[in-house]
């Protein structure tokens, strides 16, 4: 029998709120964290992309100065959302030894790296402080994280590019099943709206040039989509064994009834054509969480807003689902916070997590004239979902073909 | 040239800078270690921080000499004349 697990936790930190509530009501009003950047280095590095969704709680509004000071930004935000997230499970006894960490991120401690290179160049190597490297390690934030919870049963941090924050919940629903941990903090960081990193998606195309309008730049399944909208934070969902849960009297939010990770193996960036690798992913999943198309009522889409990453997921959607698409409400939340890359997953599980435990759905803004290749049922304003048993799925994919997939079930 | 006065000022607000201890703590027969619980990744940082405000060198070698504050502030006084 395989062991259940359920979600009684939630945190986040993003553009769009400090808090999982602050985060919650706005993403059911539907508002843009996206915002014209006023550092210096846009125009000294004339950066082609000029705006960018910042969180809207700096860390160190949250976080004391000294230990935020032995910490890259990404993992200040997986600490504030991990704290939020332990906080609200309501754990207050637990055996350490039997709390795991699955923290991701996509880039790690860009910051941290390249601060260090800029001051070696400046001022030599005396002066590359010895915290560089734990804060630059891509394990940094899962690290920081099992220290501050005390969690000894391994701290891992998946790494896949955008998908990784779903993968860290892929890991999590893992390692509780085959009996190696009880709890699992689960979640995704990430820190890079630097210079460096802007001209790198730039480069490729990747990201919207709308700088005369921040706010409407990141438009999932419009015509006229141009690129997504590079942000930043964290989100975390602390997962347990349901016998753990139950035994104390839990909150739960839903059942982690099945995950998938799939790799499309057809190109290092682009997108497969036809969505074969997250079809696979979609179908995964679904025979995982034992879920048939007609339980799913409610999708939180990987929509990134480029030309190119947007029909292929309505492709799997399609070939998943069948006709039960049409009575499914998508939801592409990238619309208002734009893509925080490792941590997207983990936000958007959040949300997926918030969706089915209350019953409604965030919405999707900018939508003006929808792409008729992608006729999906997008929610522009927040809707009910039905009572009964439901299930809502969050698709998350990465530069290099990951492909994950998460399914959450109402208690 | 700082007196030794300075240099335990200066020392103090590099120690509150990076561990968060109030500067008053930072008394000259205090152990880095035993006394203000800075662990080696800190010290090393705090010497750094030092070189640059005093303008001197603290060899590698030289830091598992400085155990107390005191210590230091003899070593940077020297390093400075």
């Amino acid at each position: 029998m395989t062991r259940k697990v359920v979600i009684t936790g939630l945190g986040a930190t993003t553009p769009i709120g400090g808090d999982v509530p602050t985060m919650w009501a706005n993403s059911l009003k539907g508002v843009s964290g996206a915002r014209t950047l006023e550092d210096d280095w846009v125009a000294k590095y004339e950066l082609p992309v000029h705006f960018a969704a910042r969180c809207s709680t700096p860390a160190l509004d949250v976080l004391g100065r000294v230990e935020a000071k032995r910490m890259d930004p990404s993992t200040q935000f997986g600490v504030i959302a991990s704290r939020e997230a332990w906080a609200d499970s309501g754990i207050t006894e637990i055996d350490h030894d039997r709390l795991a960490v699955a923290f991701a991120t996509g880039i790690g401690g860009v910051w941290t790296l390249l601060d260090a290179w800029d001051t070696l160049r400046d001022k030599g190597p005396r002066r590359v402080l010895p915290m560089t490297v734990p804060m630059l390690m891509p394990n940094g934030v899962a690290a920081a994280v099992s220290l501050d919870l005390g969690a000894r049963a391994g701290a891992h941090t998946p790494v896949s590019a955008c998908a990784s924050g779903t993968e860290a919940l892929h890991l999590g629903l893992e390692l509780i099943r085959s009996g190696k941990a009880d709890v699992v903090m689960c979640g995704g960081a990430e820190a890079a709206i630097h210079p460096m990193p802007l001209a790198a998606f730039s480069s490729m195309q990747a990201l919207s040039r709308r700088n005369d309008e921040p706010e409407r730049a990141s438009r999932p399944y419009d015509l006229d989509r141009d690129g997504f909208v590079m942000g930043e934070g964290a989100g975390a969902l602390v997962l347990e064994a349901e016998e753990h849960a139950l035994a104390r009297g839990a909150r739960i939010y839903g059942e982690l009834a099945g995950t998938s990770v799939t790799a499309d193996a057809y190109h290092i960036t682009a997108p497969d054509p036809e969505g074969l690798g997250a079809t696979r992913a979609l179908k995964a999943a679904m025979f995982d969480g034992r879920i048939q198309p007609s339980d799913v009522v409610h999708v939180n889409a990987h929509a990134t807003s480029t030309p190119v990453g947007d029909k292929p997921e309505y492709t799997a959607l399609k070939a998943a689902l069948g006709s039960q698409l049409d009575s499914v409400a998508v939801s592409a939340t990238k619309s208002q916070m734009g893509h925080l890359l490792g941590a997207s997953g983990a936000v958007e599980a959040v949300l997926t997590a918030l969706a089915v435990y209350e019953r409604k759905t965030p919405v999707t803004i900018n939508l003006e004239n929808q792409d008729p290749e992608i006729p999906l049922d997008v929610v522009t304003s927040a809707r009910d979902l039905p009572s009964g048993s439901i299930v809502a799925l969050s698709n998350s994919f990465g530069f290099g073909g990951h492909n994950a997939v998460i399914a959450i079930r109402s208690i | 040239m700082a007196s030794n006065e300075e240099i335990l000022a200066g020392l103090a607000e590099i120690v509150n800078e990076e561990t968060g201890l109030s500067p008053e703590a930072v008394e000259l027969d205090k152990s880095f270690t035993e006394d203000l619980d800075i662990d080696s990744i800190s010290m090393m940082t705090i010497v750094v921080n030092a070189e640059e405000k005093f303008g001197v060198r603290i060899p590698d070698e030289e830091v598992k000499n400085l155990k107390t504050v005191g210590d230091a502030v003899s070593f940077i006084a020297g390093a400075q004349a």
